[in-house]
């Protein structure tokens, strides 16, 4: 008989959820960690991110409390020593949480690094990778080295920042999002290389932090994924606020000083320009975490950096799955959450639905903040559907405006022939507490007509939702 | 320019009819309000007046056609001084075939014309709606099943707990499953989902149980298929429950028989004749008024609780049977039920009631006592909750006082919708019904 009913490797979002939902089913539990348990999410991604951004947004109000009628005396500046320790307290706290979860839940935390060695099998060797610091140690009782067998194992070991050849971040002069999260001291000068979520929030907490941000973006827009018109409004947000943005621009070279980098861009026409920054910031992407694995040696098929699944989150090979980051696109924490429960239950034989990737909403909490769900409006036409488009600005929103946060868009796409809403793109203020609206829509398949017919709260900003809706069938009432 | 003369709808669920005959011919001068033609639809035949003025160009429906959709265009008027000929056939392309009629269960043809905020609804209403349970599929499962004439019933949900979702419809839309029935077939044939309830034999199955020349075949009329479907779709959809009760008419028969004799004369002839049937109407409006809960029509989502007591009155016809109905019977006096009876019998003989006359209602009479019938159970025609088979009135031997006598009875027994009304509740209404039928004076305060 195995040790174990399930072992989960790697305990982010996918993983510690997995174990949950697994010893819930009544499954004997353990779930391997070598660094941190919760993963990047809680350690070094999602939320102390979020802490960041939270002590920029009060520091961007602070410096405009004369918009709101406050009068503030004396200074009100950042410390960016205790902008950090509370950003870091906050994900120690995530950290405690996952440990204390994994011991309600009686789910054994094996520290260490795992290789499936044969199918069912699991050696866990003692870390060699340097852990990022600062570092929450293991949980008390945590099991290490040795040999674990499963009838079930789950790969969920996440992805790390991508390199890019000549310009691999080194941490000092170039960073990936570990460093950029602990500054010793502020850079003056940023070039931020790649404007998707990660990229972007960076840009957006060190332009709010008083720093000078310099957006680099090979794609024709900012936070490339999203609906063009959305990453238009957005960039004139960004730039009002003092961004220096190039799309359609590339980061040929770097050549490093003793305390600065030079960056050789090159954008679309050839043009090409040279930019010095105090740091760099590489965020072009993520890849997946699927080497030393013992992948190969069993066969479990790959494809780009991540392992293949299928609806249920099941490899080629029996008894081996992957969930979240190292099993594809979007790479997402509530998409790994998401599979780790299908994952989980339909080992458990309880025939859960398969997931709809186009119903995973995104969040980027820059300033503002953006979120969407489904289609965009190029990929709903390339998709051949007949639209009807809606849009609604928060200047024409009462609750918007007394916030003093009217620079907002919502969009919504819905198929003309149907009603069925294809998608919802937002930007501006708590976008990213609303999108869940039109998620809960789209899966319910809602059409126009249950969208128009619910009462939304006034006064709150979610009114735009309505709005939008019923500006793309001519019936808008506020604008 | 030409106008194109349309299949008129003769009432808000109408979807066919059928076009009976043509009073003008291709060439003859029209003038507005012109009686042009007759329709024939399932209960009624109507005339149709000209609206414009021309001359009728092109019969594009000729005489004794079935099955005409609503909207069809089934002539053409020309200006006058216009080119006959020319004006005549191309709009035909366009109109909706009438092989187009199974998907005229969905209301997608009747949206194309000009009520169409209205028309869905009214589609929606009897047609559409065969089944006895709310459909559990999503909002864009449902719009995406109405606009491909699918039958949401025969169709297998997959999402959460079995919900019909948008992947299903097109799974059956590939599939060619699920297609709702045409509605002039046993469209009401309701829902069972795994097994559809038996369509019955088939034509020739039946033609062959009997010798080839031992029968004459007639083709049904628009009644008699709307009767069919009617009554099976009461049968198939609606939970029957029976109440039989008897009623001693001695004093009804008595009091009767003094209000005629008392009526006063008029051209000659006296004002009225009442009948017991004329008597039994009123009273069972009384007792609807009496026990309003059983005054009632069932629909899916809620209770149509009635404030007038419309009732309909089942008339034998050839070749079938129709229901016109007297309006707030409790609130009419016997002389004015028994007159407007009259008329409506009389009108109904020739196929001239107005849909407005025989449609709706709140319950029905069904009297068979004439032909000396005891008891039977009558079919509930919904939206009717309830219907009363009247039997004969006939002396019985009754026991009063534990001594044999004779008393006038007569046997009554109400079908109910269960759905809508109860065992006791019924019971109810028979019992105010009986308490009118047997102490009739009430019946004149």
């Amino acid at each position: 008989m195995a040790d174990y009913d399930v072992i989960i490797i790697g305990s982010g979002p996918g993983g510690y959820v997995a174990a949950i939902r697994a010893a819930q089913l009544g499954f004997k539990t353990a779930i391997v960690e070598r660094e941190h348990l919760a993963g990047i999410c809680s350690n070094w991604g999602c939320i102390p991110t979020k802490a960041l951004l939270r002590s920029a947004e009060i520091l961007h109000y602070g410096q405009h409390a004369k918009d709101y009628g406050l009068k503030l005396e004396g200074t009100f500046t950042a410390d960016l020593a205790a902008v950090v320790a509370r950003s870091r307290g906050i994900a120690a706290r995530m950290n405690n949480g996952v440990q204390f979860l994994m011991k309600k839940n009686k789910v054994d935390v094996i520290w260490g690094e795992a290789k499936l060695t044969k199918s069912g099998t699991v050696a866990v060797a003692p870390t060699k990778k340097p852990a990022m610091q600062p570092q929450v140690p293991p949980p008390k009782g945590a099991k290490g080295e040795g040999t674990y067998t499963a009838d079930h194992i789950i790969v969920a070991t996440g992805a790390r920042p991508r390199a890019l050849p000549g310009i691999e971040p080194d941490g000092k002069l170039i960073w990936t999002y570990f460093e950029s999260m602990v500054p010793a001291k502020m850079p003056k000068s940023l070039l931020v290389m790649g404007s998707g979520a990660i990229g972007i929030e960076f840009a957006s907490f060190y332009r709010t932090m008083g720093v000078e941000v310099t957006v680099v973006e090979v794609m024709p827009q900012v936070v490339p994924v999203e609906d063009a018109e959305i990453g238009a409004f957005a960039r004139k947000a960004f730039e009002k606020q003092g961004m220096k943005i190039l799309t359609g621009a590339k980061v040929t070279k770097v050549e490093k000083g003793a305390d600065s980098v030079t960056a050789h861009i090159e954008d679309e026409k050839g043009g090409k320009q040279t930019i010095t920054a105090d740091r760099m910031i590489s965020a072009v992407g993520v890849v997946g975490n699927i080497e030393n694995l013992g992948l190969e040696a069993l066969g479990v098929k790959t494809d780009r950096g991540c392992i293949v699944i299928d609806d249920f989150c099941r490899t080629n090979v029996k008894g081996v799955y992957a969930i979240g980051d190292v099993a594809g696109p979007p790479m997402l924490a509530h998409k790994a959450e998401h599979e780790a429960v299908i994952c989980v239950e339909a080992i458990k034989g309880l025939h859960p639905h398969a997931m709809d990737k186009l119903m995973i909403p995104g969040c980027t909490y820059c300033h503002p903040q953006i979120a969407s769900v489904g289609l965009t409006e190029a990929k709903a036409k390339a998709a051949g559907y007949e639209l009807k488009v809606g849009r609604f600005p928060f200047v024409a929103n009462g609750k918007a405006v007394a916030l003093g946060e009217d620079s907002g868009l919502v969009k919504t796409i819905f198929d003309a022939k149907t009603g069925k809403l294809l998608g919802a793109h937002m930007v501006g203020a708590e976008v990213t507490e609303l999108i869940q609206g039109f998620v809960v829509a789209m899966n319910l398949e809602t059409t126009e007509e249950e969208l128009m017919h619910s009462i939304f709260p006034h006064p709150t900003i979610s009114e735009t939702m309505k709005e939008s809706v019923l500006d793309a069938y001519g019936k808008v009432l506020n604008a | 320019m030409p106008t194109n003369i349309l299949m008129p709808a003769l009432s808000p669920t109408m979807e066919k009819g059928n076009l009976a005959k043509w009073l003008k011919k291709e060439g003859d001068t029209i003038k507005s309000g012109d009686i042009i033609a007759e329709i024939e639809t399932d209960k009624a035949t109507m005339e149709v007046e000209a609206v414009d003025e021309g001359i009728l160009a092109k019969i594009l429906v000729p005489d004794g056609t079935a099955d005409v959709a609503v909207n069809e265009i089934i002539g053409v008027i020309a200006a006058e001084g216009e080119d006959v000929k020319a004006v005549a056939a191309p709009a035909k392309a366009e109109a909706p075939k009438a092989e187009a009629a199974p998907k005229a269960a969905a209301p997608a043809p009747v949206a194309e014309a000009p009520k169409a905020s209205e028309a869905p609804k009214a589609a929606a209403a009897p047609a559409a709606s065969t089944s006895g349970e709310r459909p559990f599929a999503s909002p864009l499962a449902k719009r995406l099943a109405k606009e491909a004439g699918l039958d949401l019933a025969k169709i297998q949900g997959s999402g959460p707990h079995g919900r019909i979702v948008e992947k299903d419809i097109e799974a059956a839309k590939a599939g060619g499953t699920a297609k709702a029935a045409p509605p002039a077939a046993p469209v009401a044939a309701p829902k069972p989902a795994a097994a559809p309830l038996a369509a019955g034999m088939s034509d020739e199955a039946v033609k062959k149980l009997f010798a080839p020349d031992s029968y004459e075949e007639v083709p049904h009329d628009g009644m008699r298929k709307t009767i069919a479907r009617r009554l099976l779709e009461s049968k198939q959809t609606i939970p029957h429950f029976y109440l039989t009760i008897d009623c001693e008419l001695d004093a009804l028969l008595k009091l009767r028989a003094e209000l005629n004799a008392a009526a006063p004369e008029k051209d000659g002839k006296p004002a009225y004749k009442l009948s017991v049937n004329d008597m039994v109407i009123k009273a069972l409006a009384l007792a609807l008024r009496a026990v309003p809960e059983a005054n009632v029509s069932w629909t899916e989502n809620t209770m149509l609780k009635h404030k007038h007591a419309d009732v309909g009155v089942a008339v034998s016809i050839p070749g079938g049977l129709i229901t016109p109905v007297i309006r707030d019977a409790c609130h009419k006096t016997l002389s004015q039920i028994s007159n407007e009876m009259k008329d409506l019998a009389a009108r109904a003989k020739n196929r001239k009631l107005k849909p407005e006359e025989y449609q709706g209602g709140t319950t029905a009479v069904s009297n068979l006592g004439m032909f000396g019938v005891k008891d039977f159970a009558a079919i509930v025609n919904p939206p009717h909750a309830t219907i009363l088979a009247v039997g004969a009135g006939e002396q019985r031997a009754v026991v009063k006082g534990g001594q044999l006598a004779v008393a006038t009875v007569m046997s009554v027994t109400l079908s109910t919708d269960h759905r809508a009304v109860d065992g006791a509740l019924g019971a109810e209404l028979m019992q105010a019904f009986k308490g009118y039928i047997e102490k009739p004076m009430a019946m004149l305060v």
